[in-house]
């Protein structure tokens, strides 16, 4: 594989993390969200906001943690576990942070945060990271996953699977916001 | 062994690194003097939920009167009471008013004409749902009790056909006029006025062919008020109860005989 920059991987990673690699469509990860919450299209926007903010520092905390202590240690097999713990920790960490100083914006995401805190596509991203392959090519090409370079590349991936989750709810929310109010004719209404 | 103890202690420490930032960042962040007032604020309330203030609940309310974005006196419920606690737990002075519920028809079973005899389902949605009720018109009352089912305060009762609210009674929350399919209750102000039983928006002939009690838009009423309480918009007479004054002269002026007075 002929080497890359950093910037076209990032962008392509964005990319694929939108369209490609969509995280409901693709992915098929994170469907209760998809579906609880893709009633209304203001609802199903903060709700993709909240998981494209948690899936974000949910890597920035994950991947440090698995590269320089899980992988060190032989523990590999422990990452669920352990990504499971810190990323629920994290969000409850975030929502009592919010609330305190940033009441407008605790309103706006607040109820969702605990909803994803264990969500399946919060957790499916920060392991994913390890098994992409276009990732892996690039990790072995520029020094290993210990490299800055990965880390941005993995942030990247991770913004764009929260941008494809986004998408899709705002996609499937505009849908159903249609086929709830229907106008037919009155003449039709109530007859069987 | 050695593997298992590194896996308890990683996995173990991790926990522990979390338990206690969380601890520290939750007892730093907790921000507990200004709830006090709240808590007073909500136990002043009556605590029904109906949503007659407008706001989602009585937690919501509450909040929104703590911090000042609504007045203290907009719990239904609760009525004057409830509106005085507020009032002193926050010092200020309020006014009082009252809502209560009207039933604008007065189409019972002997004055409305009916299309068509109904056996379904007893409930005025149902029967709403086809081909928009019983009754021949179409802004009628249907009877079937809905609101009298949803009131929280026994106020509403049915009798032959068309459903009455006992002033007394009713809290003016608004679940009533929320759950007609009609929208033939309205919520006003409690206050002597005259008063027009009827939401009919057709022309005066088709009103009056299928009701002998409707309000067929002659404008007679709004020649003899003499304070401008009435207009007619729609083929429909309504009463400004702010201007009204409950003199009685539109009742006397009314063809069909149909404006009353309620004190």
């Amino acid at each position: 594989m002929p080497e890359q920059s950093l910037w076209s991987m990032v962008i392509a990673v964005l990319l694929a993390g939108i369209l490609t690699d969509n995280m409901v469509l693709s992915k098929f990860l994170g469907i209760c969200p998809f579906l609880g919450v893709s009633k209304k299209l203001n609802t199903a926007f903060a709700m993709g906001m909240a998981v494209i903010l948690v899936m974000l520092l949910a890597t920035a905390v994950t991947y440090p943690i698995y590269v320089f202590l899980l992988i060190p240690a032989g523990l590999e097999y422990l990452q669920t576990i352990a990504f499971i713990l810190v990323i629920a920790a994290l969000v409850q960490m975030l929502e009592v942070v919010m609330k305190r100083f940033l009441p407008p914006l605790y309103k706006a995401l607040g109820i969702y945060l605990p909803l994803i805190t264990t969500n399946c596509a919060v957790l499916g991203i920060t392991l994913l990271h390890f098994t992409n392959q276009r990732i892996i090519d690039f990790a072995a090409a520029s020094g290993g996953y210990e490299s800055g370079k990965v880390f941005l590349v993995c942030m990247a991936n991770a913004l764009g699977a929260g941008a494809g989750f986004l998408l899709s709810m705002i996609l499937f929310a505009g849908v159903r916001a249609r086929l709830e109010n229907p106008t037919y004719l009155s003449f039709y209404k109530g007859y069987p | 062994m050695n593997d298992i103890l590194i896996a308890v202690a990683i996995i173990g420490g991790i926990g522990l690194i979390g338990g206690i930032l969380l601890a520290v960042i939750s007892h730093f962040c907790d921000s507990g003097e200004e709830n006090a007032r709240l808590a007073e604020i909500r136990d002043a309330l009556p605590g029904a939920n109906c949503g007659a203030c407008g706001y989602a609940g009585c937690d919501s309310y509450a909040e929104a009167v703590e911090n000042g974005s609504a007045e203290p006196n907009l719990c239904a419920p609760g009525g004057k009471d409830a509106a005085l606690k507020l009032s002193e737990i926050l010092g200020v002075e309020i006014e009082l008013t009252q809502k209560v519920a009207r039933v604008n028809c007065n189409g019972c079973t002997d004055n409305a004409e009916t299309k068509y005899n109904y056996f379904g389902l007893q409930s005025c949605k149902a029967a709403a749902a086809l081909g928009g009720g019983m009754k021949s018109c179409d802004f009628a009352c249907l009877g079937l009790g809905d609101c009298q089912n949803v009131c929280e305060f026994g106020a509403i009762s049915v009798k032959d056909g068309v459903a009455s609210v006992n002033e007394e009674l009713c809290g003016g929350c608004g679940l009533c006029a929320k759950t007609c399919p009609k929208q033939v209750i309205s919520i006003v102000t409690k206050k002597a006025s005259a008063v027009v039983p009827c939401s009919n928006k057709q022309k005066g002939g088709v009103a009056r062919k299928n009701c002998k009690v409707a309000c067929i838009g002659c404008s007679a009423c709004v020649r003899a008020c003499e304070f401008g309480a009435i207009t007619v918009e729609n083929f429909l007479a309504t009463v400004d109860t702010e201007k009204c004054t409950a003199c009685g002269k539109c009742v006397a002026a009314c063809p069909q005989k149909i404006i009353s007075i309620v004190k």
